[in-house]
């Protein structure tokens, strides 16, 4: 038998999607539906000193028009808390549309409610709004000097500064010392679909919610809250999600604003956010300021690491992206200091974007190491092998699992990385600088807090349902959910059919955190070992089996049938035990309890980056012609779904090195590329020859299935590689991002 | 989106009389630009006139060896005509480099003359723009411009004019041909462009309802060794930051004719008459070259974020007319 697991099953959702036939949340067929159109602050700070809505109201088809006057009040300001911990997961500590005050440019101000979109559309458009403004911030350099030091970021869940021996020391008896700033622009998700929610309140405390979202049952719990409901009253639906990156991680304003919407006016609301609102309405990438130095002897080891991280907050919030956690452990360094720098501005709270920390950390790291190798005369790819580290540094414990030199040599082969001339600028193709650059990935492997659960039902024809709340937002994870649950009862894939996408489903927590497949992979793989264990139970019980009275440690089962190990000639398949005792199906409620966050491993996924760059030596064009990414995920449950989200992954970092910036008007106080057209993300064209291998590894430390997650460690040391193959091509270091043209003029 | 009344018509009189008739109608070409600008409320029209089905889409000879693009040509039409490609490869390549495969397939080469700038400000219903509402102020001045002009701006508007095809046909002086109810005009393109001076919201010396019927190449044998070079920052679908459209005769090592314009620099399509005086007989060198770039972004006005553009806009200059060169010393 060929287990189903590391197959390159196509996606089951795949068909559907491409004959758009798939229903997303705000394409669900519901009766009597009314759709809302939110109106947003146009300043960032300040008051609303008068609002007239009359004219909008008397608007042809307008039901309503909501403003901070008469929206409903939610029960409870909520706190903002990562959708990770499995419970209510507000994306930020302030809800819009309570009174008249302004803290963010396109903060909510108004909803309409007509009867078309485009006449809710037009009626928004005739709302008067007159503010009195205060100055903001919405630009680090504005407020740096009131930079303060949080007790704790990223909602409670990290400290604000760590540190392990002495840096100061370890830093001035440094043979070599390499220091630098890098600095990036805000970025943010867009998702091809903006966020949408649908709500239908079927009685006064029955309401159900289409939404698109990461975690349908992080949805409920913060909606319940808000609405002041028992979570009983909600229900959270997500059958299809065009994507999130982050996006729809956090419970954001709209599911409660258009549940709220929906009660005044009677009917069920639509509300789909405007490509626009995405950029207002869902957090994004922070803009920051990240000041390194690396302590290395002579011969490139490194003594030493201070990481001291600026970045721009929100009113409400003490939020960072992680930036420094995984610089933190990459390599053997005895004295560690990271600090986060906040500056209070007038934005909405920053967010979790693909790779959220790790992204911009590894970015300023590896760049650093970059130069390092450069100072010490040690080929780049010889520095890092020279201080991989078998031991988490913080801790001191092993890596449950690591592959990392393994990811070196193997890209280094991929990549013909060893023919490399170490002298910048010493390759030239006519007008075509070429240059290559390497770098390390790293990102932390996090676990769920709370059990993850999953149900199975085996009916007497021998097909199965599984079920489980995550929903699918284009990682293929329904389908990783059919190979895992294929596998364990010995079934072909055909005959498994996974079923996620609503809160009424078994508990899972929010897929975010790249642990989306493993979590509900490790309650869905334990649900249904149970299923196949209680059904080999019943047959060696069952006088009449083949297999009665066989040790059950003894059979397995494989196309659908149960059997002797060592005599597969004997047994019977499911269909049979369950007609012949009159059964119509098993089913079984699983759980899967993550391992405590201390189990006395580090718990890290790793890989290794490599690129060739073209920079047009007069024009400053960088292209990026190759990329080689060789990642060990732990085990693959679906070579082709993660390769994919791999090279995802890298182009997302050839994205976030050359294109992708929102660029803020301070005097506005507001994004001044709002849309698809002028927030540049790589084209097909941009999509360089990419080559990516993974190393598998066996890891019975994280979770029952092995794997450490494959949604972002592919962006990881992407964008450094990149940067380092243009220090390479041109001789100049990049301490920007992204790399546009002109700075290479 | 407000209410708005439809109509398709079929010819060119009815197109006039309907669009002339009311001073808030438009017309209604493939609606890349104009749907998009009326969904963000930029443009208002209250009646779209679809002129689509109008029998203005040919490309054909002229007597004299001209060739006339139909108004309604749609541009991956005129981009793949051999004709086209054959005399006059640079139209055809600021064609090709233009927006992306499904925009090129719906819209149309005057709709493409037509289209109104990229100024994210202008896109801005919020906030002040004297292209958009005249007299507001203009917020890219000290704004985010990266984008923006560095010729031909004014104190009123720095606004690139977004369109490739019209650098190219600058570089051709390529006559407009229109309609409306007073009569048919031959407009030449250097006058279709008009300067935002101090009246940016006039873009074109059209009159309301005047059509585009055509666009004319004229018989220009030089047009043939031609060519149209675009730098963005990604590969594909991006508006330019700096263009060149170039045609040059060389003889003996000498400039014998070139012609030059530049897009993504300039608040209209723009004729690089300076570069042209200082290369016309002059070696085909990368000494005159340089000068001549230098002549053409002497006059040019940095606007913070986008002053690079002048580094740039001479550099790809000096690159188009040295790819000419080589490629005509390979012919
Ligand atoms: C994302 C994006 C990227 C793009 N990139 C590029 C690019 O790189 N380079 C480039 O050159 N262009 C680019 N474009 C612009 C695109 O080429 C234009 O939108 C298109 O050419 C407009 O043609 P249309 O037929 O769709 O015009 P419409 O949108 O129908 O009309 C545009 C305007 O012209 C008027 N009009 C149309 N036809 C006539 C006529 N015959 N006579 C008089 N007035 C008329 C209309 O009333 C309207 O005001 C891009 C567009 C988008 C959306
Ligand atoms: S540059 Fe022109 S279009 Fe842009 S804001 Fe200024 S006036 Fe308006």
């Amino acid at each position: 038998m060929s287990p189903a697991i590391g197959a390159t099953l196509n996606r089951v959702d795949g068909r559907f999607k491409v004959r758009g036939e798939s229903r997303y949340s705000a394409e669900v067929q519901v009766t009597n539906l009314t759709h809302a159109v939110v109106v947003n602050s146009k300043i960032a700070s300040g008051r609303i000193s008068a609002i007239d809505t009359s004219e909008a109201e008397r608007a042809a088809g307008v039901l309503a028009v909501l403003t901070h006057r008469n929206m409903g009040r939610v029960a409870t300001v909520p706190r903002l808390l990562p959708s990770l911990a499995g419970l209510a997961a507000p994306g930020q500590s302030f809800f819009p549309m309570q009174d008249e005050s302004i803290h963010y440019g396109g903060q909510p101000i108004a909803v309409v409610v007509a009867d078309t979109i485009e006449r809710a559309d037009h009626a928004a458009t005739l709302i008067r709004v007159e503010y009195e403004t205060t100055p903001a911030t919405t630009l680090l350099d504005q407020d740096r000097d009131r930079a303060y030091v949080p007790e704790r970021i990223f909602g409670g869940l990290l400290p604000g500064q760590n540190s392990r021996g002495d840096v100061a020391k370890a830093l001035a008896a440094a043979e070599v010392c390499v220091q630098a700033t890098y600095r990036f622009a805000p970025n943010h998700h867009n998702p091809i679909e903006p966020s949408a929610s649908t709500a239908v309140w079927d009685d006064v405390d029955r309401l159900t919610i289409y939404d698109s979202t990461q975690g349908p049952n992080s949805v409920q719990l913060t909606v319940a809250e808000l609405l002041g409901l028992p979570p009983i009253s909600i229900r959270v639906v997500s059958h299809a999600v065009g994507g999130s990156f982050g996006s729809k991680a956090m419970v954001w304003h709209h599911p409660t604003l258009v549940a709220l919407a929906a009660r005044h006016v009677g009917r069920p609301v639509r509300l789909a956010l405007t490509r626009e609102q995405m950029f207002t309405s869902c957090g994004h990438r922070e803009e920051q300021e990240q000041q390194i130095t690396i302590g290395a002897a002579a011969d490139g080891r490194i003594s030493a690491l201070r990481h001291h991280k600026y970045s721009l907050t929100s009113r409400f919030d003490d939020w960072a992206e992680p930036s420094l956690q995984s610089a933190a452990v990459a390599y053997t360094n005895p004295n560690y200091e990271g600090v986060y720098h906040l500056v209070r501005g007038n934005t909405i709270t920053p967010t979790f974007m693909r790779a959220p920390g790790e992204a911009s950390g590894m970015f300023a790291l590896e760049c650093a190491m970059d130069e390092l190798a450069e100072r010490v005369g040690v080929d780049p790819l010889e520095l890092r092998m020279r201080n991989v580290s078998d031991t988490d540094p913080s801790s001191g414990n092993p890596w449950s699992s690591s592959g990392l030199r393994e990811c070196y040599q193997r890209a280094a082969e991929l990549f013909g990385w060893h023919d490399r001339d170490p002298q910048p600028r010493s390759r030239r193709e006519g007008q075509w600088l070429v240059g290559t650059g390497m770098a390390s990935a790293l990102y932390p492997v996090t676990q769920p807090v709370n059990p993850q659960r999953a149900k199975a039902r085996l009916y007497n024809d021998g097909t199965a349902v599984v079920e489980a709340g995550v929903s699918e937002f284009g990682t293929g994870v329904f389908t990783a959910m059919t190979q895992v649950a294929a596998d364990a009862l010995g079934l072909p894939p055909e005959r498994v059919r996974f079923v996620g996408g609503s809160s009424d489903l078994p508990n899972i927590t929010a897929a975010v955190g790249s642990a989306g497949t493993s979590a509900v992979g490790s309650a869905v793989h334990v649900t249904v070992c149970e299923l196949r264990d209680q059904l080999i139970r019943r047959a060696v019980a069952d006088d009449h089996s083949p297999l009665h009275g066989a040790d059950p440690a003894r059979v397995q089962v494989r196309d659908g049938k149960m059997v002797l190990s060592d005599r597969p000639d004997v047994g019977e398949t499911y269909a049979d035990l369950l007609h012949r005792t009159m059964t119509p199906d098993v089913e079984v409620l699983g759980t899967w309890n993550p391992p405590p966050q201390d189990a006395g491993y580090g718990i890290h996924t790793f890989g290794a980056q490599m690129a060739e760059v073209v920079v047009d030596a007069e024009l400053g064009v960088v292209r990026v012609r190759r990329m080689v990414g060789v990642f060990a995920p732990g085990r693959v449950l679906n070579r082709k779904l993660a390769h994919s989200q791999l090279m995802g992954g890298m182009l997302w970092g050839l994205g976030q090195a050359l294109l992708e910036a929102t660029r803020m008007d301070p005097r506005l106080g507001r994004w001044a590329n709002s849309s698809l057209a002028d927030y540049l993300v790589p084209v097909n064209a941009d999509a360089p020859d990419v080559v990516v291998d993974t190393i598998e590894q066996h890891d019975d430390v994280v979770n029952p299935i092995g794997i450490k997650g494959v949604g972002e460690i592919g962006v990881v040391g992407a964008a450094a590689a990149i940067a380092n193959a243009v220090h390479h091509a041109t001789g100049r270091r990049m301490y920007e991002l992204p790399i546009t043209l002109e700075k290479l003029l | 989106m407000r209410p708005i009344s439809y109509s398709r018509v079929s010819d060119v009189g009815t197109a006039i009389g309907t669009v002339a008739a009311d001073p808030t109608s438009a017309f209604l070409a493939g609606g890349t630009n104009q749907v998009d600008l009326l969904r963000i409320y930029v443009e208002q029209p209250r009646r779209l006139v679809d002129i689509n089905d109008l029998p203005l889409k040919q490309v054909e000879e002229l007597p004299g060896g001209g060739l006339r693009l139909g108004g309604l040509a749609r541009m991956s039409d005129v981009a793949e005509h051999p004709t086209v490609r054959r005399r006059y490869p640079m139209v055809s390549e600021s064609l090709v480099l233009g927006a992306s495969p499904q925009l090129r397939h719906m819209a149309s080469v005057a709709g493409n003359l037509m289209q109104r700038t990229r100024c994210t400000y202008f896109r801005d219903t919020e906030v002040a723009c004297n292209k958009r509402s005249p007299g507001t102020g203009c917020s890219a001045m000290e704004g985010v411009n990266r984008g923006h002009a560095v010729l031909g701006t004014s104190e009123c508007c720095i606004a690139t004019h977004p369109s490739d095809l019209g650098v190219a046909l600058m570089a051709l002086d390529a006559v407009v041909q229109t309609e409306s109810p007073a009569g048919q005009r031959s407009i030449p393109i250097d006058d279709f462009y008009l300067l935002p001076g101090k009246t940016p919201e006039r873009e074109h010396p059209l009159s309301h309802g005047e059509l585009v019927t055509g666009i004319d190449l004229p018989p220009l044998p030089v047009a043939a060794h031609s060519r149209y070079i675009k730098i963005r920052d990604r590969e594909s679908y991006e508006f330019a930051l700096a263009a060149v459209a170039v045609a040059m005769s060389v003889v003996d090592g000498r400039i014998t004719e070139i012609r030059l314009a530049l897009g993504g620099v300039a608040t209209k399509p723009w004729r690089a008459r300076a570069a042209e005086a200082a290369l016309d007989g002059a070696p085909a060198t990368t000494d005159s070259f340089t000068r001549a770039a230098e002549a053409e972004l002497a006059t040019a006005v940095p606007h913070g974020m986008n002053a690079f553009k002048i580094e740039l806009a001479k550099r790809t200059i000096v690159r188009a007319l040295t790819e000419m060169t080589q490629r005509e010393g390979s012919a």
